[in-house]
């Protein structure tokens, strides 16, 4: 792979070349962040945009898809504000504690920053970067798992802004911290958003981050999240996509899971033109408990693409990986799941399943499961089914009386309620399946 | 008017023609048994009465108080007042009994131009018809027949027909797979919807179901046609003789 050498780079390649030259001097960091930032920088030169050649992105060409590179959007202001103030109205019924992040900058005059519970600690990336927090630049880029990531490497190299979060050992946050990510130009333009969450030793948290913009305008966005996850801490992660019908949204979560912990992750997508999202997750500690799982609704010609890579290092963990994928019209949707188990991690339970369900007869769904698995005394399964809805289910409701479209969105809905059913916040998981249903509603 | 009425009904399964010229009439209040050997065609016959796609209906005509119900989806059959037991219910992962069943009745009420049910009364509804069946209120909340036992399945089924009222009941070999103690449960729930106002068509194998409901008529159905019709003494002949004597006569 190291030997692909772009002599022509794409017109967007040469646009973020171009950007990066002009922006770096001002990126948040300075010069104690600079090195960091060009030596992702200079994966991607080296690489270009990750292709249909490069396996991880087989199935989604970045250099094809990503005609250009808009212009980084310009810290928003007054108007930008107003325009944000709805931002994340979709989690609105679980009342979480809501940081609001314009155009990828963040917004604490929009955000509720009152009352913080004890141990939890909330900053901005570009704050923290200014003010050269050491701990925040070490962690950011620490990953193994998700190391020569291109969308990654562009992340770390470009990122402006995001949250950084801290929960201290032992302290529990009941309310949910919700990342309401918004961009509301009204031109294209490009965001690059980096969070970092830390949840201490025996703590409890539960984060919930939201994507949004216009409809028809092809904007750009790449966030990433990474999350540590330490010692027995409890952390939720539901992540809601909900971009713009032109958008094109590149998405990594790396989490580090420590010993006894557990974490569950969901992934959640109606929105965007073309997303990515991809998650790495690493099982650094012992006897940790993950679920890892996702829903994504689609139609029209939308593409999104589920990448995970579940590494186990240690052993005893348990691990549950489970995504659904409902495809109308002439959309698209990818799971790749990875799951690595490590000649230390005995004992590791993990299953994967990803489910297609195709409305159409034009839309497709691919699926990779891939399991290395280096050590002998493990548990390791994966499933994958693709298929129409079942005409007999559908016979059965209707022979009690209802209507076809109506018995259809109740076979869709319950098809995605089994992957929604792992989301531990009852509240959370009402929020989702309500959005299932206004998505039922707009199907012809 | 007859409730329903079938005239030389022919349908085929796959290309193969399984009813060959069936005619039936069944009246308000009426319960008729419909018994027959494998494979005469009692099966299809139910689910062509309930619209299953599939069965390609070659000849003849069903009316439904007057209306053809082979050119109904069905759904607006199950509205007008049709209800099928399947002999094999459905497991509907994902979806509660109780959304299911909610869903349904008001489906149907919709369809009619009837006002929905409130949860408060449905829920009303559904408690006192459960309990009569003595289903768990537990099950409600469980996925539709998932993980239910053969018993509970057919339970549930009556329970649905208990809720939705229809004005004929098919019921498709409810008895199999019951041991004697579910079998009465069920045969007991069928019983009390027994009412001048609705027919029953009971389709059984063996006649032990009809010890428990006993039919006004009996049919024997052999090769896709009806070649005999009596008294509820015929299904004790039957019992006693087996089919044997029919399949040779419809030969």
């Amino acid at each position: 792979m190291n030997a692909d050498v772009h002599p022509i780079r794409t017109a967007a390649e040469t646009a973020l070349i171009e950007s990066f030259a002009a922006r770096k001097a001002t990126l948040p960091g300075g010069k104690a962040f600079a090195a960091q930032r060009e030596a992702a920088f200079r994966q991607f030169e080296q690489q270009g945009l990750p292709h249909r050649r490069v396996e991880e992105w087989k199935y989604t060409d970045l250099r094809a898809l990503m005609r250009d590179a808009k212009p980084v959007a310009a810290a928003p202001g007054a108007a930008e504000k107003a325009r944000a103030k709805e931002a994340g109205r979709i989690a609105a019924g679980i009342e979480p504690r809501r940081l609001v992040f314009v155009d990828g900058a963040f917004a604490p005059e929009m955000s509720d920053l009152a009352a913080l519970e004890p141990g939890l600690t909330v900053t901005s990336l570009a704050q923290a970067l200014a003010a050269g927090d050491a701990d925040v630049a070490a962690r950011l880029g620490a990953s193994s798992t998700a190391n020569g990531d291109i969308a990654l490497a562009l992340n770390t190299a470009f990122m402006g802004d995001g949250a950084v979060l801290r929960v201290a050992p032992g302290a529990t946050v009941e309310r949910p911290i919700h990342l309401a990510f918004v961009y509301v130009g009204e031109s294209p333009a490009a965001v690059f958003a980096r969070s970092l969450a830390v949840i201490g030793k025996g703590a409890r948290a539960m984060l919930v981050e939201s994507h949004e913009g216009p409809a028809a305008l092809d904007y750009q966005v790449n966030t990433a999240l990474d999350l540590v996850v330490e010692d027995s801490a409890h952390v939720d992660h539901v992540k809601l996509t909900g971009e713009g019908s032109a958008a094109l949204h590149l998405s990594t979560l790396v989490a580090e899971i420590g010993a006894h912990a557990r974490f569950n992750t969901f992934a959640f997508s109606t929105g965007g033109a073309v997303v990515r999202n991809q998650m790495f997750v690493r099982c650094a500690g012992k006897e940790s408990n993950l679920r890892v799982a996702g829903a994504t609704l689609l139609r029209g010609k939308q593409h999104v693409d589920t990448t995970l890579v579940v590494d186990h290092a240690l052993g005893g963990c348990e691990s549950r990986e489970t995504f659904k994928s409902v495809l109308d019209d002439e959309s698209r949707a990818i799971f790749q799941g990875k799951i690595i188990v490590r000649p230390d991690a005995q004992k590791t339970d993990a299953r994967m399943a990803s489910h297609a369900l195709l409305l159409s007869d034009t839309a497709e769904s691919a699926n990779k499961p891939e399991l290395e698995i280096f050590a002998d005394d493990v548990q390791c399964g994966h499933g994958a089914t693709s298929g129409a809805i079942d005409e007999n289910l559908k016979f059965y409701l209707m022979a009690r009386g209802i209507p076809e479209h109506e018995a259809e969105a109740l076979l869709i809905e319950s098809f995605v309620g089994e992957a929604v059913e792992a989301i531990e916040h009852a509240g959370l998981r009402e929020v989702l399946m309500e959005t299932v249903r206004d998505w039922l509603k707009g199907r012809a | 008017m007859a409730l329903l009425e079938i005239k030389n009904l022919q349908a085929s399964v796959d290309g193969r023609d399984i009813l060959k010229g069936l005619d039936l009439t069944v009246n308000k209040g009426e319960v008729h048994a419909i018994m027959g050997p494998n494979g005469s065609g009692k099966s299809t016959l139910a689910h062509v009465l309930a619209g299953k796609p599939g069965y390609e209906v070659t000849d003849g005509s069903v009316t439904f108080e007057g209306s053809d119900l082979l050119s109904m989806e069905p759904d607006e059959r199950a509205a007008r007042g049709m209800f099928l037991a399947f002999q094999y219910p459905i497991e509907i992962p994902g979806v509660t009994t109780m959304t299911f069943l909610r869903t349904a009745l008001n489906a149907q009420r919709k369809t009619r131009g009837e006002p929905e049910l409130t949860v408060p009364e449905f829920m009303k509804r559904q408690r006192d018809a459960a309990s009569k069946l003595s289903i768990d209120p537990e099950m409600l909340r469980r996925a539709v027949n998932v993980g239910f036992s053969g018993g509970e399945k057919k339970r549930n089924e009556i329970l649905q027909m208990a809720l939705l009222e229809p004005k004929l009941c098919v019921l498709d070999e409810t008895d199999s797979g019951l041991d004697i103690d579910a079998l009465k449960v069920v045969a007991d729930g069928v019983n009390r919807l027994r009412s001048p106002e609705r027919a029953m068509i009971v389709i059984t194998h063996y006649q032990r179901l009809l010890n428990h409901i006993v039919p006004d008529v009996v049919h024997v159905l052999s090769r896709g046609r009806i070649v005999k019709t009596g008294g509820k003494e015929l299904a004790l002949e039957l019992e006693a003789k087996g089919y044997a004597g029919y399949q040779d006569e419809a030969a």
